[in-house]
Order: C-alpha cells, then sequence, then structure tokens
C-alpha cells in the first residue's frame, strides 16, 4: 500500500464484508503532539477470539480467514515502521481498529487521497452509513452520510452526481485546512 | 461538511428527480471492481475513480459501479468484472485507468467485449 487512505479503504472493506452498517472513520493530525491517528469502528458481526489474537500474522491468515486477509498485517507493520500503535478491539457489537504514527517520521506512509477513498466507499456501499471525522489541529470537518440521505430523500447517495459532490467538498476542505 | 449545503444538495435532487422516472426500468450494466487488499495495492481505487468520472460524465446514466473483494486471481489486479445485462458477465484484469476506458466505451456502452484484456468470459457471477 503506497499510503494510509488506501489502508483505510481495505479496512473500511473489511468493515462491509463484516456485516456492518454504520462505519466510523476518525482521523485526527495533531502537529503538537507530533501525532497522526487513525481509528475505524463498525457495528459488525466481529472477530473470534482466536482470529483477533492472529490477526496481525500474516501466516495465519491464509484463505480459511480471507476475511481479514493480509491488510491488518500490513497496517500495523506500516504503524511499526513510524513509531507508532496498532490495536484491534472486536466483539459482537463490532470491530475497532485504532493504529497511530509519529506525525514527522521519515518513514510515515503520507495519508494519500482521502477523498477518492470516503467516495468510493459511499458509491459502493449506499445502503451503509459513513461517518467521516477528519480533525487537523484545531479544526474539525464531518461528513454523515444519514444527513446526506436524509437530504436526498428518495435519490440514491450512490447517484454519481452526489458522489462527485461528496468527493469535491472533502477535497475543497482540505486543500484549505491540510 | 464544508461547502456541501443543504441548497448544493437540493439542486443536484432537483435536477435528478427530472431523469429519475427514466431510470427507474433499471440498469444497462453492472462494473464490480475487486477492492480486496490484493487489489487496492495494485490500484484498483484509481480504477474505481475512472469509471466514476466515466460514468459521472456520461449522459446515460445507467450504469451501477461497485467493487466486491478478492476474486482469487491476486497475480492479475486490479480486476473488474463487466456484467451488460443479458450477457455473460466478463472479468477483466491487469487494467489501468486507459484499459478502464477502453473497456467502458467498447463493452459497456457498445456491448462487445474487449478480448485482449479479459481474462474469464462466461457465466460466473460476482454476487
Amino acid at each position: 500500500m503506497i499510503d494510509l487512505s488506501l489502508h483505510i479503504l481495505d479496512i473500511a472493506e473489511n468493515s462491509v464484508t463484516a456485516g456492518a452498517n454504520l462505519i466510523k472513520i476518525t482521523i485526527i493530525k495533531d502537529s503538537l503532539s507530533n501525532v497522526l491517528s487513525i481509528e475505524i469502528n463498525d457495528n459488525g458481526r466481529g472477530m473470534s477470539r482466536e482470529l483477533l489474537e492472529n490477526a496481525k500474522d500474516p501466516f495465519y491468515t491464509t484463505r480459511l480467514t480471507r476475511k481479514v486477509g493480509l491488510g491488518l498485517p500490513l497496517l500495523s507493520q506500516a504503524a511499526e515502521e513510524a513509531q507508532g500503535v496498532f490495536d484491534i478491539k472486536s466483539g459482537p457489537e463490532g470491530t475497532c481498529v485504532f493504529v497511530s504514527f509519529q506525525l514527522d517520521h521519515i518513514d510515515r506512509k503520507p495519508l494519500g487521497d482521502m477523498a477518492a477513498t470516503i467516495s468510493i466507499l459511499i458509491a459502493s456501499n449506499p445502503g451503509a452509513s459513513f461517518l467521516y471525522t477528519h480533525k487537523i489541529n484545531e479544526n474539525i470537518y464531518t461528513l454523515d452520510t444519514e444527513e446526506i440521505k436524509s437530504e436526498l430523500e428518495e435519490i440514491p447517495i450512490n447517484t454519481p452526481d452526489v458522489i462527485i459532490a461528496i468527493k469535491n467538498d472533502i477535497n475543497d476542505w482540505l486543500n484549505i485546512n491540510d | 461538511m464544508a461547502k456541501l449545503t443543504i441548497a448544493d444538495l437540493k439542486k443536484i435532487k432537483d435536477k435528478q428527480k427530472a431523469t429519475f422516472t427514466l431510470r427507474e426500468g433499471g440498469y444497462k450494466a453492472k462494473v464490480t471492481v475487486h477492492m480486496g487488499t490484493c487489489g487496492i495495492a495494485a490500484g484498483a481505487r484509481e480504477i474505481m475513480t475512472t469509471l466514476m468520472d466515466i460514468i459521472s460524465e456520461s449522459e446515460e446514466k445507467v450504469v451501477i459501479a461497485t467493487t466486491s473483494g478478492c476474486a482469487g486471481l491476486c497475480a492479475r489486479e486490479p480486476m473488474a468484472t463487466v456484467e451488460v445485462m443479458g450477457s455473460a458477465p466478463v472479468k477483466y484484469g491487469d487494467l489501468t485507468p486507459d484499459k478502464m476506458k477502453d473497456i467502458y466505451k467498447e463493452h459497456v456502452q457498445e456491448g462487445n467485449p474487449v478480448e485482449k484484456y479479459a481474462i474469464v468470459i462466461g457465466n460466473e457471477s460476482t454476487y
């Protein structure tokens, strides 16, 4: 994976595969404490204790458990390379993946194109709800697909014009604040 | 949300309402981009972005773009499956944005599978 936004897309696709219909993605960049953190929280069916214990082991997760695959080990490795922390909690009520990085670490992957990641997640999973929060120092951006859906009424959220508007909105904010 | 206001959404809604009834008859084609870890690492997001851009620029908005997991042919990623209603689905591999544009034009719009990029032509469905 070239950047972190691709990891986020990958982990959130796992959430959808696990039957989640509410996926919360939170990114916090804090220059003062020199930390970049990402949390992906879903209400999917969760993982068994055995699967969870081995989630970071790429050799454990072969075809038998392809629900997790290589995605988590790769993300965990990305965190380790940048003096970060990787943590995963999972239960019947859902799964929460947390990862943090030393913001100015030379090996920290760039965040990448979050507008592409979020718009693709929404476009390909119109039935699920996404809550995307992005905090950059004191500025906060939130995008709640439930708000957008209630505004759109019978027009589906994955209508191309809506997806483009969402993508542009995220890009506009990031261009100003990041 | 930054600038995406209720007024913006209302504008889109009104515009869509005008064409919505035309589309209720169903979709002409479905394109599924394989978005497993292998696909994403190989560039599937760029393929999906290209596809969504083509669909939004196209006048006839009767194509669904969606994603699926790993299809088990990780070495041939990025992959996409094109299903034109009434004909057999076709799996394409080793995609690039340019190949996706060719496939959209020749297969999705004109109905002719692009054999040089195809891996499988058959009744295998992705869902």
